[in-house]
């Protein structure tokens, strides 16, 4: 048994958050400035994502949010079962941190009552996901959801008889209503399979996956594959001005449905990829 | 690019075309979903507007708090869907531009070209480098709503694509 103190994970928390609002992963950058020198010069979406890259400099040397959407806080937490947790109750170390981190670097507090819309004022609570996992380390994942690209998601009920067909067309719907309103160039998160709740639960999991990166499994890579490049035909481009980039990359997660089901969730994020990951 | 100077006036709107990339500088009001709401309920009471539309440039947008010796935090723009339902009742009344990002329904269009007014797009996503285009910030209305609150921005070379122009020109319909 290994005993962590709740002031560390605090701690790692707090650390977290500066980092996640602060920058784009490194794949997201990449895979921005790809897309970038894929448009044509002058044109609408080169303007875009070029304002987009340049944006992502400015933040880093002005110590500022890359977006003003700081999102709702989701942490993973990846408990190992050869640890014991002392100090405060977990949840709370983690809104502490939450809370501590929003007001110091000057985040923006998005969270509020759903009927009357009353602002929490500090960003709490966090959507705090815990799972037990072998080992004796716990593993933090830190991912501000921004929520023009949450409101573009969708989650589908299909029948098993509409197989892979059907998993391809309900991720390239979602991406086409979804429109110029999400901020594309997109990321998409895909649950396959599941329950209802573990299904969306497994699309967000997904958008923790670094931007290029392939699941394992040869054929759901291929499911990747398949809706990236039927995403892109769309054209809907950056921020909805037209070109060959709407989608910076899929990435599907799966696990095991009922006979009577197959359950696809969608989970649009905009172009600002942040995610920001440590083990204690 | 094309310099405009904000507020907008009809010369300049009737000159935009939608597509071309334009800088902003001058003043514009921030309001975003709550905000919105707030306006209509004291229209619908019949009660003064603490702040004139006409001829004004509102900005879909709700900043972060700003860090000590900055005038204001990131502050990119929201989706401008959300403020479709409000959006040709403001242009009545003599709101001349919008700034924010993404499509328009078909009455927001129409009410745009009805009005002769203009929609720009802002890049989303690009919070730090916006929120640096702001010059000046004072709270207008609302200051229980954060960072929904209405602010008057004084705003420079705020970079921009016309998105839908006042005859009706659209970029997102291609």
């Amino acid at each position: 048994m290994r005993t962590i103190h709740t002031d560390e994970i605090e701690k790692t928390v707090y650390e977290l958050a500066r980092r996640a609002c602060l920058r784009l992963t490194p794949a997201c950058t990449a895979a921005l400035q790809k897309a970038k020198d894929g448009e044509e010069q002058g044109s609408a979406a080169a303007f875009a994502l070029d304002t987009v890259l340049r944006n992502a400099d400015t933040a880093v040397c002005e110590n500022m949010p890359v977006c003003q959407d700081t999102g709702y806080t989701v942490i993973l937490a990846e408990i190992g079962q050869d640890v014991r947790i002392e100090g405060k109750f977990l949840g709370d170390a983690v809104n502490d941190a939450v809370r501590r981190a929003y007001e110091d670097f000057c985040f923006r507090k998005s969270i509020c009552d759903p009927l009357t819309r009353v602002n929490t004022a500090d960003n709490t609570p966090a959507a705090l996901h815990t799972e037990i996992v072998p080992g004796k380390t716990i593993r933090l994942t830190f991912l501000p959801k921004g929520f023009g690209s949450e409101n573009m998601s969708r989650l589908y009920m299909l029948t098993p008889a509409k197989g892979v067909k059907g998993i391809v067309d309900s991720v390239v719907e979602t991406v086409r209503l979804a429109g110029s309103k999400p901020c594309p160039p997109v990321y998409v998160g895909v649950g396959i399979g599941g329950t209802f709740d573990t299904c969306a639960f497994l699309a967000k999991k997904a958008l923790t996956r670094d931007v290029g990166s392939h699941n394992p499994r040869e054929d759901v890579a291929a499911i990747e594959k398949e809706c990236l490049a039927k995403i892109n035909a769309l054209g809907i481009g950056a921020q909805g001005f037209g070109g060959q980039t709407t989608a910076l990359g899929v990435a599907c997660e799966i696990a095991p449905t009922h006979i009577a089901g197959l359950p696809v969730a969608v989970n649009i994020q905009c172009h600002c990829v942040r995610c920001e990951k440590a083990e204690i | 690019m094309k310099k405009i100077t904000l507020p907008l006036n009809q010369e300049d709107i009737d000159a935009l075309t939608a597509g071309e990339s334009v800088l902003l500088t001058g003043t514009i009001l921030t309001g975003r979903d709550c905000a919105h709401k707030r306006i209509f309920e004291m229209l619908d009471r019949g009660e003064k507007l603490p702040f004139p539309l006409a001829g004004e440039t509102i900005y879909y947008a709700g900043p972060c708090p700003a860090p000590a010796g900055k005038v204001c935090g990131s502050c990119g723009p929201t989706t401008s869907a959300r403020m479709d339902s409000f959006a040709p009742r403001l242009l009545d009344l003599g709101l001349k531009g919008m700034i924010g990002k993404g499509e328009r329904s078909e009455e927001v269009c129409a009410s745009i070209v009805k009005n002769r007014a203009v929609y720009f797009a802002a890049i989303g996503g690009a919070g730090a480098l916006y929120g640096n285009a702001v010059k000046k910030s004072e709270l207008v209305a609302f200051p229980d709503l954060l960072s929904e609150a209405v602010y008057r921005f004084e705003i420079e070379n705020f970079p921009c694509i016309v998105a839908i122009d006042s005859r009706g020109g659209n970029i997102y319909k291609r």
